[in-house]
Protein backbone atom coordinates (compact mmCIF):
# COMPACT_ATOMS: atom_id res chain seq x y z
CA UNK A 1 0.00 0.00 0.00
CA UNK A 2 2.65 2.68 0.84
CA UNK A 3 4.43 1.44 -2.10
CA UNK A 4 1.37 1.80 -4.27
CA UNK A 5 0.76 5.72 -2.50
CA UNK A 6 4.76 6.29 -2.89
CA UNK A 7 4.55 5.99 -7.26
CA UNK A 8 1.29 7.61 -7.36
CA UNK A 9 3.21 10.38 -5.72
CA UNK A 10 5.96 9.81 -8.09
CA UNK A 11 3.41 10.03 -10.93
CA UNK A 12 2.02 13.14 -9.78
CA UNK A 13 5.17 14.78 -9.31
CA UNK A 14 5.97 13.88 -12.76
CA UNK A 15 3.21 14.79 -14.58
CA UNK A 16 3.42 18.18 -12.60
CA UNK A 17 6.81 18.24 -14.18
CA UNK A 18 5.10 17.58 -17.49
CA UNK A 19 2.75 19.95 -16.91
CA UNK A 20 4.93 23.08 -15.85
CA UNK A 21 7.25 21.28 -19.10
CA UNK A 22 4.07 21.83 -21.35
CA UNK A 23 3.51 25.19 -19.98
CA UNK A 24 6.93 25.94 -20.15
CA UNK A 25 6.99 25.14 -23.59
CA UNK A 26 4.20 27.18 -24.86
CA UNK A 27 5.36 30.24 -23.17
CA UNK A 28 8.36 29.42 -25.02
CA UNK A 29 6.49 29.46 -28.42
CA UNK A 30 4.53 32.24 -27.62
CA UNK A 31 7.51 34.46 -27.33
CA UNK A 32 9.38 32.55 -29.79
CA UNK A 33 6.26 34.08 -32.23
CA UNK A 34 6.27 37.00 -30.53
CA UNK A 35 10.36 37.65 -31.55
CA UNK A 36 9.31 36.08 -35.10
CA UNK A 37 6.60 38.69 -35.50
CA UNK A 38 9.19 41.33 -34.24
CA UNK A 39 12.21 40.68 -36.28
CA UNK A 40 9.19 40.52 -39.62
CA UNK A 41 8.51 44.16 -38.42
CA UNK A 42 12.06 44.86 -38.05
CA UNK A 43 13.07 43.25 -41.36
CA UNK A 44 10.02 45.28 -43.02
CA UNK A 45 10.72 48.56 -41.71
CA UNK A 46 14.60 47.96 -42.60
CA UNK A 47 13.57 47.20 -46.14
CA UNK A 48 11.23 50.49 -46.53
CA UNK A 49 13.92 52.38 -45.06
CA UNK A 50 16.30 50.94 -47.55
CA UNK A 51 13.81 51.94 -50.37
CA UNK A 52 13.61 55.28 -49.07
CA UNK A 53 17.60 55.86 -48.76
CA UNK A 54 17.67 54.44 -52.53
CA UNK A 55 15.01 56.78 -53.96
CA UNK A 56 16.47 60.30 -52.14
CA UNK A 57 20.17 58.75 -53.49
CA UNK A 58 18.01 58.63 -57.07
CA UNK A 59 16.47 61.79 -56.27
CA UNK A 60 19.47 63.51 -55.59
CA UNK A 61 21.45 61.96 -58.81
CA UNK A 62 18.37 63.25 -60.75
CA UNK A 63 18.97 66.82 -59.56
CA UNK A 64 22.67 66.33 -59.84
CA UNK A 65 22.41 65.20 -63.73
CA UNK A 66 19.43 67.44 -64.40
CA UNK A 67 21.99 70.36 -63.17
CA UNK A 68 24.55 69.20 -65.80
CA UNK A 69 22.20 68.92 -68.71
CA UNK A 70 21.17 72.45 -68.02
CA UNK A 71 24.83 73.34 -67.66
CA UNK A 72 25.82 71.89 -70.59
CA UNK A 73 23.21 73.33 -72.44
CA UNK A 74 24.22 76.38 -71.62
CA UNK A 75 27.40 75.93 -72.49
CA UNK A 76 26.22 74.33 -75.91
CA UNK A 77 24.29 77.75 -76.43
CA UNK A 78 27.82 79.67 -75.24
CA UNK A 79 29.45 77.54 -78.09
CA UNK A 80 26.84 77.53 -80.94
CA UNK A 81 27.34 81.78 -80.27
CA UNK A 82 30.90 81.39 -80.61
CA UNK A 83 30.56 79.20 -83.45
CA UNK A 84 28.10 81.52 -85.30
CA UNK A 85 30.68 84.36 -84.43
CA UNK A 86 33.56 82.63 -85.79
CA UNK A 87 31.85 81.32 -88.70
CA UNK A 88 30.60 85.09 -89.85
CA UNK A 89 34.24 86.08 -88.59
CA UNK A 90 35.47 83.17 -91.08
CA UNK A 91 33.57 84.75 -93.93
CA UNK A 92 34.88 88.57 -93.30
CA UNK A 93 38.45 87.13 -93.32
CA UNK A 94 37.68 84.91 -96.26
CA UNK A 95 36.49 88.23 -98.24
CA UNK A 96 39.45 90.20 -96.94
CA UNK A 97 41.45 87.58 -98.42
CA UNK A 98 39.85 87.74 -101.36
CA UNK A 99 39.67 91.96 -101.51
CA UNK A 100 43.84 91.73 -100.61
CA UNK A 101 44.24 88.92 -102.91
CA UNK A 102 42.42 91.29 -106.07
CA UNK A 103 44.87 94.51 -104.50
CA UNK A 104 47.69 92.61 -104.89
CA UNK A 105 46.90 91.19 -108.34
CA UNK A 106 46.66 94.56 -109.57
CA UNK A 107 48.98 96.42 -107.83
CA UNK A 108 51.58 92.96 -109.30
CA UNK A 109 50.29 93.45 -112.96
CA UNK A 110 50.72 97.34 -113.07
CA UNK A 111 54.10 97.08 -111.73
CA UNK A 112 55.39 94.66 -113.76
CA UNK A 113 56.26 96.44 -116.75
CA UNK A 114 58.06 99.70 -117.83
CA UNK A 115 56.00 99.73 -121.39
CA UNK A 116 53.75 102.54 -121.71
CA UNK A 117 51.34 100.65 -124.12
CA UNK A 118 51.00 97.71 -121.65
CA UNK A 119 50.74 99.52 -118.30
CA UNK A 120 47.45 101.02 -120.16
CA UNK A 121 46.23 97.81 -121.22
CA UNK A 122 47.04 96.50 -117.66
CA UNK A 123 44.64 99.55 -116.15
CA UNK A 124 42.03 99.02 -118.94
CA UNK A 125 42.32 94.76 -117.78
CA UNK A 126 41.30 95.66 -113.75
CA UNK A 127 38.88 98.31 -114.53
CA UNK A 128 37.10 95.73 -117.14
CA UNK A 129 37.56 91.97 -115.38
CA UNK A 130 38.11 93.48 -111.51
CA UNK A 131 35.94 96.48 -110.99
CA UNK A 132 33.50 95.44 -114.06
CA UNK A 133 32.95 98.53 -116.21
CA UNK A 134 31.99 98.11 -119.59
CA UNK A 135 32.74 101.85 -121.12
CA UNK A 136 35.10 104.02 -120.28
CA UNK A 137 38.28 105.59 -121.31
CA UNK A 138 41.57 106.93 -119.55
CA UNK A 139 42.63 110.75 -120.10
CA UNK A 140 46.30 111.86 -119.18
CA UNK A 141 46.75 115.72 -118.46
CA UNK A 142 49.10 117.39 -121.16
CA UNK A 143 50.91 119.97 -119.31
CA UNK A 144 51.16 122.12 -122.44
CA UNK A 145 47.46 122.87 -123.28
CA UNK A 146 46.26 122.08 -120.43
CA UNK A 147 43.65 119.45 -121.40
CA UNK A 148 43.02 115.99 -120.32
CA UNK A 149 43.32 114.12 -123.46
CA UNK A 150 42.17 110.40 -123.76
CA UNK A 151 45.12 107.74 -124.39
CA UNK A 152 43.03 104.29 -124.05
CA UNK A 153 39.64 103.45 -123.84
CA UNK A 154 37.44 100.22 -123.54
CA UNK A 155 33.58 100.11 -125.28
CA UNK A 156 33.98 102.78 -127.12
CA UNK A 157 36.40 104.53 -129.81
CA UNK A 158 39.25 106.43 -128.28
CA UNK A 159 37.80 109.53 -130.23
CA UNK A 160 34.70 108.80 -128.48
CA UNK A 161 36.66 110.36 -125.87
CA UNK A 162 36.54 114.12 -124.85
CA UNK A 163 39.15 116.22 -125.06
CA UNK A 164 38.39 118.39 -121.67
CA UNK A 165 39.39 121.60 -120.04
CA UNK A 166 41.43 121.34 -116.99
CA UNK A 167 39.00 122.44 -114.16
CA UNK A 168 35.96 122.63 -117.01
CA UNK A 169 33.20 119.78 -116.40
CA UNK A 170 32.93 116.62 -113.76
CA UNK A 171 35.99 115.25 -115.26
CA UNK A 172 37.82 118.71 -115.24
CA UNK A 173 36.92 119.11 -112.25
CA UNK A 174 37.76 115.74 -110.77
CA UNK A 175 41.46 116.47 -112.41
CA UNK A 176 41.65 120.08 -110.72
CA UNK A 177 40.39 119.24 -107.71
CA UNK A 178 41.97 115.71 -107.04
CA UNK A 179 38.48 113.57 -105.86
CA UNK A 180 36.64 111.04 -107.11
CA UNK A 181 33.38 111.17 -108.36
CA UNK A 182 30.90 108.80 -107.84
CA UNK A 183 27.39 109.45 -109.40
CA UNK A 184 24.24 108.56 -107.20
CA UNK A 185 22.09 107.86 -109.81
CA UNK A 186 23.63 104.77 -112.33
CA UNK A 187 20.39 104.41 -114.29
CA UNK A 188 21.31 107.45 -116.84
CA UNK A 189 24.82 105.11 -117.90
CA UNK A 190 22.25 103.69 -120.09
CA UNK A 191 22.51 107.42 -122.47
CA UNK A 192 26.21 107.58 -123.12
CA UNK A 193 27.65 111.17 -123.00
CA UNK A 194 31.44 111.56 -123.02
CA UNK A 195 30.90 114.41 -120.84
CA UNK A 196 29.11 112.98 -118.01
CA UNK A 197 30.96 109.69 -116.27
CA UNK A 198 29.25 107.81 -113.52
CA UNK A 199 32.25 107.48 -112.14
CA UNK A 200 35.59 109.95 -112.87
CA UNK A 201 39.02 108.38 -110.80
CA UNK A 202 41.44 111.11 -110.40
CA UNK A 203 45.21 109.64 -111.43
CA UNK A 204 47.18 111.70 -108.37
CA UNK A 205 51.11 111.31 -107.39
CA UNK A 206 50.95 112.76 -104.08
CA UNK A 207 48.87 115.44 -104.99
CA UNK A 208 49.94 116.02 -108.65
CA UNK A 209 46.87 114.63 -110.68
CA UNK A 210 48.19 113.40 -114.28
CA UNK A 211 45.15 112.06 -115.42
CA UNK A 212 41.35 110.44 -115.09
CA UNK A 213 39.63 107.03 -115.57
CA UNK A 214 36.65 108.21 -116.84
CA UNK A 215 34.16 105.37 -116.60
CA UNK A 216 30.11 105.78 -118.68
CA UNK A 217 28.58 102.48 -118.20
CA UNK A 218 29.16 98.79 -116.14
CA UNK A 219 29.08 95.32 -117.19
CA UNK A 220 24.88 94.74 -117.41
CA UNK A 221 25.81 92.35 -114.72
CA UNK A 222 27.09 94.66 -112.40
CA UNK A 223 24.14 97.05 -110.53
CA UNK A 224 26.17 99.21 -107.86
CA UNK A 225 29.67 99.28 -106.21
CA UNK A 226 31.25 97.26 -103.72
CA UNK A 227 33.56 98.22 -100.67
CA UNK A 228 36.13 96.41 -103.02
CA UNK A 229 35.48 98.43 -106.01
CA UNK A 230 36.16 101.68 -103.88
CA UNK A 231 39.10 99.62 -102.05
CA UNK A 232 40.38 99.24 -106.20
CA UNK A 233 39.91 102.72 -107.39
CA UNK A 234 41.78 104.10 -104.48
CA UNK A 235 44.58 101.47 -105.75
CA UNK A 236 43.95 102.54 -109.27
CA UNK A 237 44.42 106.28 -107.89
CA UNK A 238 47.74 106.07 -107.08
CA UNK A 239 49.43 103.14 -108.52
CA UNK A 240 48.34 103.40 -111.63
CA UNK A 241 49.40 106.90 -111.47
CA UNK A 242 52.88 105.81 -110.55
CA UNK A 243 52.80 103.45 -113.03
CA UNK A 244 51.39 105.11 -116.17
CA UNK A 245 53.88 108.03 -115.10
CA UNK A 246 57.40 106.00 -114.80
CA UNK A 247 56.50 103.90 -118.13
CA UNK A 248 56.17 107.16 -120.08
CA UNK A 249 58.93 108.53 -118.48
CA UNK A 250 60.83 105.38 -119.37
CA UNK A 251 59.29 105.09 -122.95
CA UNK A 252 60.63 108.55 -123.26
CA UNK A 253 63.94 108.52 -122.05
CA UNK A 254 64.07 104.70 -124.46
CA UNK A 255 63.66 106.64 -127.39
CA UNK A 256 65.64 109.77 -126.50
CA UNK A 257 68.81 107.14 -125.59
CA UNK A 258 68.07 105.64 -129.27
CA UNK A 259 68.23 109.40 -130.89
CA UNK A 260 71.49 110.18 -128.45
CA UNK A 261 72.77 106.69 -129.70
CA UNK A 262 72.18 107.22 -133.20
CA UNK A 263 73.80 110.68 -133.11
CA UNK A 264 76.49 109.21 -131.28
CA UNK A 265 77.06 106.74 -133.85
CA UNK A 266 76.72 108.98 -136.77
CA UNK A 267 79.73 111.38 -134.90
CA UNK A 268 81.86 108.00 -134.54
CA UNK A 269 81.74 107.27 -138.49
CA UNK A 270 82.11 110.94 -139.42
CA UNK A 271 86.31 110.94 -138.93
CA UNK A 272 86.37 107.73 -140.44
CA UNK A 273 85.56 108.97 -143.70
CA UNK B 1 46.20 66.36 -106.87
CA UNK B 2 43.79 67.92 -109.01
CA UNK B 3 44.56 69.80 -111.67
CA UNK B 4 42.76 72.57 -112.59
CA UNK B 5 43.43 74.25 -116.41
CA UNK B 6 42.97 77.99 -116.29
CA UNK B 7 42.82 79.63 -119.66
CA UNK B 8 42.22 83.42 -119.91
CA UNK B 9 44.15 85.98 -122.17
CA UNK B 10 44.14 88.66 -119.80
CA UNK B 11 47.54 87.93 -117.43
CA UNK B 12 45.86 90.29 -114.75
CA UNK B 13 42.90 87.74 -114.62
CA UNK B 14 44.97 84.46 -115.16
CA UNK B 15 46.66 85.12 -112.03
CA UNK B 16 43.83 86.45 -110.02
CA UNK B 17 42.11 83.01 -110.63
CA UNK B 18 45.54 80.95 -110.01
CA UNK B 19 45.76 82.44 -107.17
CA UNK B 20 42.60 81.52 -105.65
CA UNK B 21 42.58 78.09 -107.00
CA UNK B 22 45.95 78.01 -105.02
CA UNK B 23 43.37 77.95 -101.91
CA UNK B 24 41.85 74.37 -102.98
CA UNK B 25 43.90 71.95 -101.32
CA UNK B 26 46.90 70.28 -103.08
CA UNK B 27 45.32 71.61 -106.27
CA UNK B 28 47.51 72.73 -109.09
CA UNK B 29 47.23 75.68 -111.80
CA UNK B 30 47.96 75.17 -115.35
CA UNK B 31 47.63 78.23 -117.22
CA UNK B 32 46.84 78.86 -120.98
CA UNK B 33 46.42 81.86 -123.08
CA UNK B 34 43.92 80.66 -125.28
CA UNK B 35 41.60 77.50 -126.24
CA UNK B 36 44.82 76.58 -128.79
CA UNK B 37 47.51 76.99 -126.24
CA UNK B 38 44.37 74.89 -123.84
CA UNK B 39 44.33 71.52 -125.59
CA UNK B 40 47.78 71.78 -126.38
CA UNK B 41 48.77 71.79 -122.43
CA UNK B 42 45.59 68.78 -122.05
CA UNK B 43 47.68 66.90 -124.62
CA UNK B 44 50.37 67.10 -122.42
CA UNK B 45 48.65 67.18 -118.81
CA UNK B 46 46.11 65.25 -117.23
CA UNK B 47 42.96 67.86 -116.08
CA UNK B 48 40.39 68.01 -113.86
CA UNK B 49 38.52 71.05 -114.18
CA UNK B 50 38.82 74.27 -116.76
CA UNK B 51 38.28 77.84 -116.32
CA UNK B 52 37.91 79.16 -119.26
CA UNK B 53 37.24 82.96 -120.30
CA UNK B 54 35.16 83.65 -123.64
CA UNK B 55 36.47 86.20 -125.82
CA UNK B 56 40.16 85.39 -125.88
CA UNK B 57 42.20 85.54 -129.45
CA UNK B 58 43.25 82.50 -131.37
CA UNK B 59 40.38 80.36 -130.55
CA UNK B 60 37.66 81.49 -127.94
CA UNK B 61 36.14 79.85 -124.74
CA UNK B 62 32.83 78.46 -126.99
CA UNK B 63 35.00 77.01 -129.80
CA UNK B 64 36.98 75.08 -126.64
CA UNK B 65 33.81 73.58 -124.85
CA UNK B 66 32.95 72.43 -127.83
CA UNK B 67 35.96 70.72 -129.26
CA UNK B 68 36.36 69.63 -125.33
CA UNK B 69 32.69 67.76 -125.34
CA UNK B 70 33.38 66.40 -128.58
CA UNK B 71 36.93 64.59 -127.74
CA UNK B 72 36.07 60.99 -126.00
CA UNK B 73 38.81 61.49 -123.61
CA UNK B 74 38.47 65.40 -122.63
CA UNK B 75 34.00 65.14 -122.72
CA UNK B 76 33.80 64.54 -118.88
CA UNK B 77 35.93 66.87 -117.80
CA UNK B 78 33.55 69.71 -116.26
CA UNK B 79 34.28 73.55 -118.05
CA UNK B 80 33.34 76.80 -115.61
CA UNK B 81 33.34 79.61 -118.07
CA UNK B 82 33.94 83.50 -117.09
CA UNK B 83 33.12 85.75 -118.59
CA UNK B 84 32.24 89.66 -118.97
CA UNK B 85 29.24 88.36 -120.98
CA UNK B 86 26.97 88.70 -118.43
CA UNK B 87 23.17 88.79 -120.99
CA UNK B 88 21.23 85.71 -120.40
CA UNK B 89 21.22 84.53 -124.16
CA UNK B 90 25.34 84.30 -123.68
CA UNK B 91 24.81 82.25 -120.56
CA UNK B 92 22.25 79.67 -122.30
CA UNK B 93 24.48 79.09 -125.29
CA UNK B 94 27.53 78.25 -123.18
CA UNK B 95 25.38 75.78 -121.14
CA UNK B 96 24.21 74.42 -124.62
CA UNK B 97 27.51 73.70 -125.80
CA UNK B 98 28.57 71.77 -123.02
CA UNK B 99 30.25 74.15 -120.37
CA UNK B 100 28.98 73.29 -116.79
CA UNK B 101 28.92 76.37 -115.10
CA UNK B 102 28.53 80.31 -116.28
CA UNK B 103 29.99 82.82 -114.19
CA UNK B 104 30.13 86.74 -114.84
CA UNK B 105 32.89 88.79 -114.23
CA UNK B 106 33.86 90.46 -111.76
CA UNK B 107 33.87 87.37 -110.18
CA UNK B 108 33.38 86.72 -106.71
CA UNK B 109 36.23 84.35 -105.45
CA UNK B 110 34.58 82.81 -102.69
CA UNK B 111 32.29 81.82 -105.23
CA UNK B 112 34.39 80.14 -107.96
CA UNK B 113 36.27 78.35 -104.93
CA UNK B 114 33.18 76.94 -103.51
CA UNK B 115 31.98 76.15 -107.36
CA UNK B 116 35.44 74.65 -108.62
CA UNK B 117 35.68 72.33 -104.92
CA UNK B 118 31.91 71.02 -105.89
CA UNK B 119 32.99 69.52 -109.42
CA UNK B 120 36.00 67.62 -107.63
CA UNK B 121 33.94 66.55 -104.92
CA UNK B 122 31.94 65.08 -107.46
CA UNK B 123 34.69 63.55 -109.77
Amino acid sequence: MEKETGYLNKADEFLQMFKKGEEFTKELLKENEKLRYKIAQLEESMERSGDEARTKLYEDRIKLLEDEINSLMERFKQVEEENKDFASKYIEVEEENNNLANLYVASYQLHSTLDFSEVLRIVLEIVINLIGAEKFAILLMDDKTNELVPVASEGMAVSAAPRVKFGQGTIGIVAKEGASYFSDNLSYMKEFNPTTPIVCIPLKIKEHVIGVISIYSLLTQKSGFTNMDYELFNLLAGHAATAIFSSRLYTQSERKLTTIQSFLDILKEKPRR
Amino acid sequence: MPNILVVEDSPTMRQLISFAMKRIPNSHVIEATDGVDALKKMSSEKVDLILADINMPVMDGLKLVSLVRGNPTYKEIPIIIITTEGAEEDRKRALSIGANSYLPKPIQTQELIRLVNSYLTKQ
